[in-house]
């Protein structure tokens, strides 16, 4: 191939690529970026699609542990909105600065579930957590994620934290808790009700409210999405009627 | 942090050791073998070198698990959240850092010492220990210095499977993946500089080693 013939194609590749590029580019530049606690993963990716259905402006979901989130948000990661599980980072965030003032409110209040993907093997009471049968108990990192918060105080507050804690593993999310549960490594973990409750399979025990602090779970405009109508617009669909239905189907509480 | 540091260099050690006794035989072996079965199974050992550490540790998962066939075949219930589990995990995904360079070693010697040693009847046995060995030490120094280093750092994989047991399976990836997300970022840097510290000083150990022996041998 003659010399000139090479620059031509390449320049004919190079071209190709940046108007790829281009193309995909601005699909992208309008997106709701959102960072959203791994509990909520099923009910946000439900709640995007019928926002985007109902007013055409995209939204890119992003999953992980809270503590994980906060982090990023703190090192300037790109976020318009963050979905966390607590009440606490929000609240930090726009205290430092990173979130719109004024902005938190809280989507839904979480309950925790004793789980296991064996049918039976979970009572109505939760007597197994003091039966010393059982090998494994996945939670979330009690440090970075609210549910595992909640896990360890629910423990502490049935007086067996001590006995079984030499059966923890930690998932570094909530989701990776239910993962560990879900694919029989652990016998039986704490997981979010979100999780469990559609696919109804194996056996439970739905952790009452007074052995763990309410997990009440906030919403946050991150300074990024400060001037994004579309940002806005997604937060005060969360309060709608349509989307409040959709959050309580999966087992949260919302407030009336 | 301690504790952490403790394990990944437990891990490392018991990796490597095993890698030794796994991984030598097998290059030698792939290092003689020329037809294609020979450099399928090379390309097999070479695997996890491009696969991500997330590949690795879902079919760990799916292997080691309560549906696997190894953890009934030891009585258990899984090998996940386990430092055995770790360490076959680690033997899989180290063991490239091993055979690549003692494969490449033993090529390098060619067949001549080899030859001249069954000619003067030695048994291949001793030809192996007393002559292809000594001879291979650069690729094997080379071959421990890398999958040490490699185990001592390995996070990915642990994440998938090691379910963060403090002094089980929490090694010291881990312990900085979680510091970051904790804002503990004192612990992080402490635990990242000395990791840092230690691979650069075990790369320049093993490029001064390989640099001395090429001089010894010409």
């Amino acid at each position: 191939m003659p010399p000139k013939q090479i620059t031509r194609r390449l320049a004919l590749a190079a071209f190709s690529a940046v108007a790829l590029f281009l193309g995909a580019a601005p699909a992208r530049a309008g997106a709701v970026a959102i960072a959203v606690a791994a509990n909520f993963t099923d009910p946000a990716k439900q709640l995007a699609a019928s926002y985007q259905l109902k007013t055409g402006n995209a939204v890119v979901l992003s999953f992980g542990a809270s503590g994980g989130f906060y982090t990023q948000i703190t090192q300037g990661a790109p976020f318009e909105i963050f979905l966390s599980a607590d009440a606490a980072r929000p609240k930090k965030l726009v205290a430092a600065g990173l979130g719109v003032t004024g902005s938190e409110f809280t989507y839904a209040t979480g309950k925790l579930v004793l789980w296991s993907a064996t049918p039976g093997y979970v009572d109505s009471q939760g007597k197994i957590l003091s039966s010393g049968k059982f090998k494994h108990l996945s939670i979330a990192n009690p440090k970075t994620a609210p549910y595992g918060e909640a896990a360890v105080e629910t423990l502490k507050a049935l007086d067996v934290y001590d006995a079984v804690a030499p059966t923890i593993v930690t998932g570094e999310s909530i989701t990776q808790a239910y993962q560990f549960t879900a694919s029989g490594n652990a016998e039986l973990g704490f997981v979010a009700l979100s999780q469990v409750i559609k696919a109804k399979k194996g056996s439970q025990w739905l952790v009452p409210q007074k052995l763990y602090k309410p997990i009440t779970q906030d919403a946050v405009l991150l300074t990024p999405g400060k001037d994004d109508q579309a940002a806005k617009d997604f937060l005060a669909y969360l309060k709608t009627p349509e989307a409040l239905a959709i959050i309580r189907s999966y087992g949260y509480a919302t407030a009336p | 942090m301690w504790p952490a540091v403790a394990l990944s260099l437990e891990l490392a050690t018991v990796t490597t050791f095993l890698l030794l006794l796994l991984g030598v035989p097998l290059a030698w072996v792939l290092a003689r073998a020329n037809g294609f079965l020979g450099e399928a199974v090379a390309a097999l050992v070479a695997l996890p070198i491009v696969l991500p550490p997330t590949v690795i540790g879902f079919y760990l998962l799916l292997l080691l698990g309560p549906h696997g066939p190894i953890a009934p075949l030891l009585g258990l219930r899984t090998l996940a959240f386990s430092f055995t589990g770790l360490v076959i995990g680690s033997v899989i995904y180290s063991l490239p850092f091993m055979v690549q360079p003692v494969r490449n070693a033993f090529r390098g010697l060619g067949p001549a010492p080899w030859e001249a040693a069954l000619t003067l009847r030695a048994s291949p046995l001793d030809a192996f220990f007393s002559v292809a060995l000594p001879l291979a030490q650069g690729g094997i120094l080379t071959g421990i210095i890398l999958s040490f280093a490699h185990t001592l750092g390995e996070f990915g994989v642990v994440l998938m499977l090691g379910g963060d047991i403090p002094g089980r399976t929490e090694v010291l990836s881990i312990v900085i993946f979680n510091d970051v997300d904790n804002l503990q970022w004192g612990e992080a840097g402490a635990l990242a500089a000395g990791m840092a510290g230690f691979s650069f000083l075990a790369v320049l150990v093993m490029f001064l080693a390989e640099k001395r022996m090429a001089r010894l041998r010409a």
